[in-house]
Order: structure tokens, then sequence, then C-alpha cells
């Protein structure tokens, strides 16, 4: 068979659709047009225009995270490229797989400050997991391949392909995924056996136990949540999970504590606290979970499970260290625990789960119930229960809405839950809320959001629109960035240097204004209401906008760089005579 | 609770594509580490192989986070910590320019003669001299040349290689 010639334009789309890429999301410009023509001439691959390149890397996020697939994004050079950093570096924190092509200016003019030129390899080197730059047409199926390995593979992450475009225009030959090999890249999955049989051998001896479950386990797909689910049923051990593992274990099941970490549920902080053995399986110790860190889980062995071995060790020293995949360890795990007939310490678990349950009565979740004013908690409480029974999907902006969503809406399903943790972006929930909508036409998808965060992605309802994507955006309306105020609040004397929402829009009108549609709730009475209206709308977007309590704070709360057991509780605890000054810097 | 710093050579061996050196070297900066010196070149043409060694300092836990990090860049074939792995020998090139006439000149030349340094370059007032050694032999030469007109000194960093039989 004589080699056929593509153009570079025709071998990026031929490989997208052997990568099995369904749909891109992106924003023309000179340095793409190639590509964006020879997108126009075929019909495989749907090209989801964005209004903001941000956006295109945020969708992709919420169709990576929502599918299991990777995500793909394509952007124009210089300030496409510029404006997708956020979210490239968004992915890499939070270990979403992403492919992110990105036009540049022809090679004979690289270096040149030519219009629209910028160093996209050199900016998004610290934000990507590799990135490359492709000189050679006959490189170009290669790299687009190996960039797709790259992405999904090991600990996933995105990847960035900067294409010339007189690469675009080139011809080449063409390579199947099947021929293409990675030299060096071949992240371990499977576990060394020794070191899984050490922690069966710890686990059966536990006495006050934990699961410390993470994002990981949803990374390594839908299959690892069902091993761990087994496993944590087989043990009867208590199991919490970080804000990146939610659903992984279902929230329903009465083994399950909530989340742990700065605003997790006072029941997981003080069954980390006080463990004997702590099992994390693919979480990595990150600061607003381990607090501060010389008094965390201070009596404990600990076991790492995770696919990275930078993770280990990093934060946290640990006694048994495993690298693997998530759902290969697990498997491990389960049949040596069967082979070995282990037995749990049915007396020591009866204690342990005695404390648990003590802990658990406090009810740390409870807030001041009122009929006066809408607290944020009884709204997403109401949508909870609207949602129950339905196939949905939730993503959120960032703040305290986004810490309220997820202490009180549950899942019982990885793959549900999508939250920009690592970065903690506004104006990831939009976005990702119309990718997750794409992936899953026929899901109810929520975006809860603040006032403030919506604003830095509103544009996207023109996306939403476009497209005919019903996601709901649900505004917990408090009318400050209230994440920052709570702050204000506990560690700088009340003083609100610029954390109030001035000048919002009518976000009825602006809703209106998109031909979508606008609902608000200023009543506790009108809550459930709008709630019923916002689930009826299933051919357009529909903005939600709650008027709740703008003081209402978000508890329970270590404050940064304390330990697990200083929690606070609600208004009634200052913390502000005892926040130790190395805790003041943190984030 | 005040960790032990230590000081490790760390040999890399790499893809030699564009941009690895900046990916090792924004992965020293953008975390913190500490390079205290670095050498890179190909040493295997046919497959495009080059290897960096480079000399770091930190706590343990800081010197296995630097290798494991290393590690995971993709381009990444191997990573050897030689100071763990047994014993092995560094070596630095350096080229030392000294000016001067008289009993300097002559003191100069008798202590490079001393240290196996060579003249690569000589005129009436000035000598250029090639010294391989360890850093703490060319610190010496270097620190002394200080005294005797010193001009210029430019060094390669530290290679490194484990001993006995087997390589990388
Ligand atoms: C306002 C705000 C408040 C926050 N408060 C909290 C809080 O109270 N509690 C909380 O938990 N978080 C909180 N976060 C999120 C926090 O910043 C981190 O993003 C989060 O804790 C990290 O989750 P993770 O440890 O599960 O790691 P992830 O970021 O999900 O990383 C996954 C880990 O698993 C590993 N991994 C990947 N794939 C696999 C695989 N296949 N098998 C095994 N391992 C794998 C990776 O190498 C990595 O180490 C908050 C964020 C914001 C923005
Ligand atoms: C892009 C970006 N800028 C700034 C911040 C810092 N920040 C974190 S939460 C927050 C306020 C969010 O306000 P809003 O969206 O109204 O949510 P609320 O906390 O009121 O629920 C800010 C400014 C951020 N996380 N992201
Ligand atoms: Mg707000």
């Amino acid at each position: 068979m004589p080699e056929q010639k593509l153009t570079g334009a025709q071998i990026v789309i031929k490989a997208l659709k052997d990568q099995g890429v369904d749909i891109i999301f992106g924003y023309p410009g000179g340095a793409v047009l190639p590509i964006y023509d020879a997108i126009f001439q075929q019909n495989d691959i749907r090209h989801i225009l964005v209004r903001h390149e941000q956006a295109a890397v945020h969708a992709a996020e919420g169709y990576a995270r929502s599918t299991g697939k990777v995500g793909c994004v394509l952007v124009t050079s210089g300030p496409g490229a510029t404006n997708a950093v956020t979210g490239l570096l968004d992915a890499l924190c939070d270990s979403i797989p992403l492919v992110c092509l990105s036009g540049q200016v022809p090679t004979h003019l690289i270096g040149n400050d030519a219009f629209q030129e910028a160093d996209t390899t050199g900016i998004t080197r610290p934000c990507t997991k590799h990135n490359y730059l492709v000189k050679d047409v006959n490189q170009l199926a290669r790299t687009m391949h190996e960039a797709f390995y790259v992405a999904r593979s090991g600990r996933p992450g995105p990847v960035l392909v900067d294409i010339p475009k007189d690469v675009q225009f080139a011809d080449g030959t063409y390579v199947p995924p099947t021929e293409v090999k990675h030299k060096t890249y071949r992240p371990q999955v499977k576990p060394e056996i020794a070191r899984v049989e050490e922690a069966i051998e710890l686990i059966a001896t536990a006495k006050r136990p934990i699961f410390y479950t993470g994002g990981g386990v949803v990374n390594a797909g839908p299959i690892a949540g069902k091993l761990l689910t087994q496993f944590v049923k087989m043990t009867s051990f208590p199991i919490t999970s970080t804000l990146m593992g939610l659903g992984a274990f279902p929230a329903s099941d009465p083994q399950w504590l909530g989340m742990l970490g700065m605003h997790g549920t006072y029941e997981a902080n003080l069954a980390m606290y006080n463990c004997d053995v702590m099992i994390n399986i693919g979480a990595r110790f990150d600061d607003r979970v381990t607090g501060k860190l010389s008094e965390f889980a201070p009596g404990s062995k600990k076991i790492h499970v995770d696919i990275d071995p930078s993770s280990i060790n990093k934060n946290v020293a640990v006694d048994i260290p495993i690298v693997g995949d998530a759902g290969a360890v697990l498997e491990d795990m389960i049949r040596i625990w069967k082979a070995r007939q282990k037995r749990v310490d049915q007396t020591a678990l009866k204690e342990w789960w005695g404390q648990v349950e003590g802990w658990r009565a406090r009810n740390c979740l409870n807030y001041n119930r009122t009929e006066a004013v809408i607290k944020p908690q009884y709204a997403l409480e109401r949508l909870r229960e609207a949602l129950r029974g339905k196939n949905h999907y939730v993503t959120t902006e960032v703040g305290q809405h986004q810490m309220w969503a997820a202490q009180f809406l549950p899942f019982d399903e990885p793959n549900r839950w999508m939250t920009s943790g690592g970065l903690g972006t506004m104006g990831y929930g939009l976005p990702a809320a119309i990718g997750a909508q794409l992936a899953h036409p026929d899901a109810i998808v929520v975006d809860v959001s603040g006032e403030a965060s919506f604003l830095m992605n509103m544009q996207e309802i023109g996306t939403a629109v476009q497209y005919r994507a019903p996601v709901k955006i649900f505004i917990l309306n408090n009318k400050y960035m209230g994440m920052v105020r709570q702050w204000q609040e506990l560690l700088h004397g009340s003083r609100y240097s610029n954390s109030y929402s001035e000048a919002l829009p009518d976000f009825v009108k602006l809703a209106e204004s998109w031909g979508c549609v606008g609902l608000r709730a200023t009543t506790v009475a009108e809550v459930d209401e709008v709630i019923e209206k916002m689930l009826a709308v299933t051919d357009r977007p529909c903005i939600i906008d709650i008027a709740v309590d703008p003081k209402e704070n978000c508890f329970p709360m270590i404050p940064g760089g304390k330990a697990h057991n200083e929690i606070l509780f609600g208004p009634e605890d200052s913390p502000s005579d005892a926040t130790p000054e190395d805790g003041m810097v943190l984030v | 609770m005040e960790e032990k710093i230590e000081k490790h050579t760390i040999a890399v061996l790499v893809d030699n594509e564009p941009g690895v050196l900046a990916r090792v070297i924004g992965l020293f900066s953008g975390r913190g580490y500490n390079i205290e010196s670095l050498t890179v070149a190909e040493v295997n043409n046919a497959d495009h192989l080059s290897r960096i060694t480079l000399v770091t300092s930190g706590t343990r836990m800081v010197v296995e986070q630097i290798k494991a990090q290393l590690d995971r860049l993709v381009p990444v074939h191997k990573v050897h910590d030689l100071t763990d792995e047994g014993p092995s020998v560094e070596r630095e090139l350096a080229l030392v320019k000294v000016a001067g006439t008289g009993d300097r000149r002559i003191e100069a030349l008798r202590l490079a003669d001393i240290f196996k340094a060579k003249v690569v370059d000589a005129t009436l007032t000035s000598f250029v001299f090639e010294l391989t050694g360890t850093t703490a032999e060319v610190d010496d030469f270097v620190g002394l040349m200080a005294q005797l007109g010193l001009v210029e000194a430019s060094r390669t960093g530290v290679v490194a290689m484990s001993k006995g039989a087997t390589g990388f």
C-alpha cells in the first residue's frame, strides 16, 4: 500500500479519532485555522466553541472527570495559550487527564517575537504533566499518541502539544496508535506483593483503624471504587475521604464518616487523630487535610497506596509505602486478606466504633435552622432531597458554597462530583458543568456556585445556550466572597477588606438576556419551589439566585496550622487568640 | 526536630530532547531544592541520551523527594543516587587564568605542577591552567591562585560514576 500523505491538520484529526475523542473544547485563531478547517470537513468529532480558553480547559476537565476519558482542548497561539494556563494547572493539581493542542507561529518565526507568539512550552512546563513542541510533521502523529498515553497513564494529568502553523499545513505520514510505544514512561501499576502482605498483617492487628481515601481511587476508575467498597465492608472499618475522593465509597453507607480535613466532619477528623492504623489509598496528605503536621494522627502506623512515588513520604513519613494503581492494590489486598483468612479484632473494633459514634453524635454539621432567612445549608439539603434517586452530576465553584456542597450533598458513586481542589479555581464550576452535561446529555448537572465565582466565567452561559446544555447554576448568593470574609473574621479582626460583592447584576435578568431561565428565592418557602422549577427546565441553562444568609460561616473548621482535635464548631468558638503564627501564613 | 542536611550526587539519564534541561532546572527552582552543581552532555549519540550529574543537598526526606520528582519527569530514563549506591568517583575540570610576573608567576607554575595542572595557554604575563580533580582539590587550587593573580576560573561542575564493573 502506498504511504498515504496527510496534512498536519488532518493528522491531528485522525489521531484524535483514533484516540477515541468525540468532543473537543476550543476557540479559534490564526495559528490553528488549518485545524479548524479540518474540523469543518468531518463529522466524528464535535467541536464545542467556548467563550474563553480557560473555560475550554475546565469544560474538558468536567468531561474527563465525569467520563474517565481524556478531555481534549484546542486553542490558538499567544493569548489563546496563555488563557488556557489556569485550566492546565488546575488539571495538574487535581490529576485530570487532558490533551491541550495549541497553535504556534510558523517554525521559521519562532523566537522572533512574531505576532501572537508565546513561548507556550516554556510557560506551560510547570503547569502540565508534560508538553511538546512539534517541529516536524512526520513526528506529529507519534507525538499526539504519546500525549494521550502520558495524559492517561500513571498519575493522570494535562499534556500540551504545541503545533506551529506550517506544520499543520505540511504533508506528512500518519502512524496509528498501535505503532507508538513510549521510550521512557512506564508507571508502576502492579504493587510489590511483599509490601501488600505487610499491609495486610498490619491491618489485621488494627485496634483503631481508619481508611483515608482520595482522588486516586477515582482516577483508578469505577472498578477501584467497587473494590474499595468491598474491602471496607470486609473489614468493617470506618472510612473518610478527601474532597477529591468523594463518591468512591458510598456516602449512604454507615461506615462512611464524611469528608475529613479543614472543613471535614468532627468524627472523621477525630478518628484520624486517634487512629492506630491509617490506610491511605490515593490521597496525598494535602495541608488542608493534615493540618498541623507534627500532630497529624500522632500515634498511628500509616499505609500509603499511591501510583506516584513522589506522593509518598512527601509531607508525611509513612510506615508501609505501596506504589501502584489503587484498583490493582485493592485487588491484591482483598485476595491476600481472603487467602490468609484474616479476621479483624472484633472487640477492639467494637470499642473503636463506640468512640466514633460518640463523635458522630456531636452532629457537627448541624446549623441554626430558622425561618427568617435562607441558610445555605438548608438550600443544599433541599437540593439533595430533590436530586435523590435522579441521575445527576454536581460541580462547584470555590468558596464556602463548595465546602457546604461537599458536606451536604452525598455521592454514592465516583465521577459524579467535580470540584477544583488543589488549585481552588473560582470559575471552574460552570464550564466543568457544561463539559459534564455534554458528556451526559440526559443527566441533571448542577453547578453549586457563589455569586463571586460565577462572575469569573459567566460568559460560558453563551456556550451552554448554544449547545443546549441545560446546566443548573445554583448560586448561593451571600453577597460576599464568603470564604474570604470568614477568614477575615477569624484572622483579621473582621476588617472586610474588599470581600463584599458590590454591583452585582440581576441574575434573573441576566439569564433572560441569554434566553435562559432565571429564578430567585428570597424566602425559605421559595426554595423548594425554585428547585422544582429548575429541574423542570431541560432545554436550556437555568440560573437560580438564592439569597442566603450573608453572615453564615462554614463549620466545622480547623484553622490553618491547627491539629485535628482543635476544631471550631460554630460562631461561638473563637480562634483568634489561639491561631498560631505559622498557621496564619497558610492559605 | 532538626534533621541532618545531606549532600548527594545524583546521575540522571535523559532523552536528549529540547527542553529537558529546562524541566530539570525548573523542578529545582520551582520546588526550592538546592543545586550545588549540574553538568550535562550527550553520552549516547545513537539513542540521543544525555547524562546529567547533579549535586544537591537536603534532609533525607527532601533528597528522596528530589529523586522521585526527577524520576517522574517523562523524558527521564533512570535516576541513580551515587552517594547512596556505594563508592563512586567524582571529578571536575577547571580552566584557571592567572596573570602576573616575576615570583608570583613562578609560584603559580610550581603550584600548578604540584596539583598536576596543565598549562594550556601561556603569554609572557599569564597562564591558563587546566586542572582535573575533586571539587575540594579544585577549590584549593583556585584558592591558592587567588593570591597569585587569579583573573578568572571556569569550572565544569561535578561528573561522577560508580566504582566497579557495573554501570547504568
Ligand atoms: C476552599 C477549599 C477548601 C478545601 N478544604 C478541604 C477539606 O476540608 N478537606 C479536604 O480533603 N480537601 C479540602 N480541599 C481540597 C484540597 O486542597 C486538596 O485538593 C485535596 O485534599 C486533595 O485530595 P487528595 O489527597 O485526594 O488528592 P488528589 O489531588 O486527588 O490526588 C490524588 C492522589 O492519588 C494518586 N493517584 C492518582 N491516580 C492513582 C491511581 N490510579 N492509583 C493510586 N493512586 C493514584 C496521585 O498520585 C495523588 O497522590 C479544599 C480545597 C479548597 C479550594
Ligand atoms: C481565581 C481565584 N481568585 C481568588 C480566589 C480566592 N478565593 C477563594 S474563595 C473566594 C470567594 C468566593 O466567593 P463566592 O464565589 O461568592 O463564594 P462563597 O465563599 O461566598 O460561597 C476567593 C476570592 C480563588 N480561589 N480563585
Ligand atoms: Mg458569595
